[in-house]
């Protein structure tokens, strides 16, 4: 066995471009996935059945084909269509966000759901219309349900990001490729970012469950 | 005050009111018995329009309500309190209370909160007013619900087995505070299984039983001399 990770010591520079990429990519990307999951979950859950069923068509689709063959319509199949190259960035952000937003949608309906039906029917009793129901009463309690997950997908998407170095962006993962190149040594760059990888995740749950505390503290107020 | 023609409801093909009529006059309390699964749920839904009619009419002080009826506004009219008390979990009482008023009815959060601090002391919870409702036993959560109904100051209030999620010796103290709206002079339409608060409150007794009105007549008459065979055996059954 002969690691030597000095000999990558140089690249270093490359490791820290290479995660403020994937940083930058993910939280593009949940930004819009979650905007894109609020309202696919709006349409899921519409009374009127043509657009619920637009709202179910997207999330089995998205969610029934892998990410990878999403981002090469995206990157590939696109450009064929509208005659123009996608950069790679916003392609990663367009596939990433698509993906991720069918998952919100699944989350946000699921947390919105949970909140049990009395409380919906006592709003209205009062006469209080929908809207208002869902605003003051609904959503604050959903939001207890759905913040959680949320922050599971904010994870799972940072580590499924790595996919984009397929579509030649300068992410984490396609650092270790480029150090791999340069260098012939594999194991050790790849070790590397993993390391980087399980860090980020592993400080983010942490995280997330300080947050997940405070909100059941704030259930049994 | 309440007035109910020949009313049908249907859930998909189980037909689960077949023909009510009945009459609620202001100030009356009616109570509503019956077995599991007769209608009487489906019955007082139909009057705030929780659930439409399949056929028949529904007036409510004289005006006749259905699809077209802004359902916010007579649902303002009509106060409902449920088994499962149903308070607003993500809100205090006090908040429970003054949402609606301020929300629907536009009042300040001064008037609002003045007229629940008020329902609040005549139930006996003006110390629980900052309390979220995982803090309060059933008892104390029934009694917000029925302020929290009250604040909208309805001209009817309709009660679903207000008392049935109940410990045992939580049962009175709500059934008290029902007692006491009742002698305020509310309109009450009641369904519970407390043959004691239909036989000393109730003002009418309506028996129901597979969507059906049975019998119908004052509390006196209905315990001790039921004349509908099934009414005679439903009360076997839960009179001790
Ligand atoms: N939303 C609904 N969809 C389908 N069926 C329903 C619905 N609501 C009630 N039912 C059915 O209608 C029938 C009458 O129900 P309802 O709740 O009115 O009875 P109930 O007299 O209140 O009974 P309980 O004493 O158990 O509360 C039952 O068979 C019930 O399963
Ligand atoms: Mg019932």
């Amino acid at each position: 066995m002969n690691l030597d990770f000095s000999r990558i010591s140089s690249y270093s520079p490359l490791f820290v471009k290479g995660t403020v990429t994937t940083l930058e990519l993910t939280l593009f990307s949940v930004v819009l996935g979650i905007m894109i999951g609020l309202i696919v979950a709006l349409l899921k859950m519409s009374s009127f059945k043509p657009v619920s069923i637009i709202g179910h068509v997207y999330v089995e689709l998205i969610r029934g084909t892998p990410l990878l063959v999403q981002l090469y319509i995206v990157y590939y199949g696109l450009p064929q269509l509208i005659g123009q190259d996608i950069p790679s960035f916003p392609a990663a952000v367009a596939a990433l966000s698509v993906n991720s937003g069918a998952y919100v949608a699944e989350i946000i309906r699921a947390g919105i759901q949970a909140v049990d039906y009395g409380q919906m029917e006592a709003a209205r009793s009062l006469g209080m219309s929908y809207g208002l129901a869902m605003r003051f009463v609904i959503i604050p309690q959903a939001i207890k349900n759905i913040l959680p997950a949320l922050g599971n997908e904010f994870v799972a998407l940072l580590k499924e990001s790595a996919a984009v170095s397929v579509i030649s962006m300068s992410d984490l993962m396609r650092q270790a490729d480029i150090i791999r190149a340069a260098t012939y040594t594999a194991f050790e760059p790849l070790i590397v970012v993993a390391l980087i990888y399980f860090t980020m995740t592993y400080i983010f749950s942490s995280f997330q469950r300080v947050l997940e505390r405070r909100l059941k503290a704030s259930d049994s107020r | 005050m309440i007035h109910v023609k020949d009313l049908h409801k249907n859930f998909g093909k189980l037909h689960v009111l077949k023909g009510i009529n009945a009459e609620v006059k202001k100030g009356e309390v009616v109570v509503i018995i019956g077995p599991s699964g007769s209608g009487k749920s489906t019955f007082l839904r139909c009057i705030n329009l929780l659930e439409y009619p399949t056929s028949g009419e529904i007036y409510i002080e004289g005006e006749l309500i259905n699809r077209k009826t802004d359902e916010n506004k007579i649902r303002q009219k009509i106060g409902m309190v449920f088994q499962h008390f149903n308070l607003f979990n993500n809100l205090n009482v006090i908040n429970n209370i003054t949402l609606a008023p301020m929300k629907v009815k536009g009042l300040s959060k001064d008037i609002a909160e003045d007229i629940a601090s008020e329902l609040l002391k005549k139930v006996g919870l003006e110390d629980k007013a900052y309390a979220y409702p995982a803090q309060l036993s059933g008892g104390q959560r029934q009694r917000a619900a029925i302020c929290r109904a009250l604040a909208m100051q309805p001209d009817i209030m309709l009660f679903d087995e207000p008392t049935s999620a109940l410990d045992p010796e939580m049962v009175k103290e709500v059934l008290m505070t029902m007692e006491g709206l009742a002698e305020e002079g509310m309109t009450m339409v009641v369904v519970t299984h407390e043959m004691g608060f239909a036989r000393e409150v109730g003002d009418r007794i309506i028996f129901m039983d597979e969507g059906q009105i049975l019998e119908e007549s004052t509390p006196d008459l209905f315990f001790s001399h039921p004349e509908n065979n099934r009414a005679k055996e439903f009360l076997s059954k839960v009179l001790y």
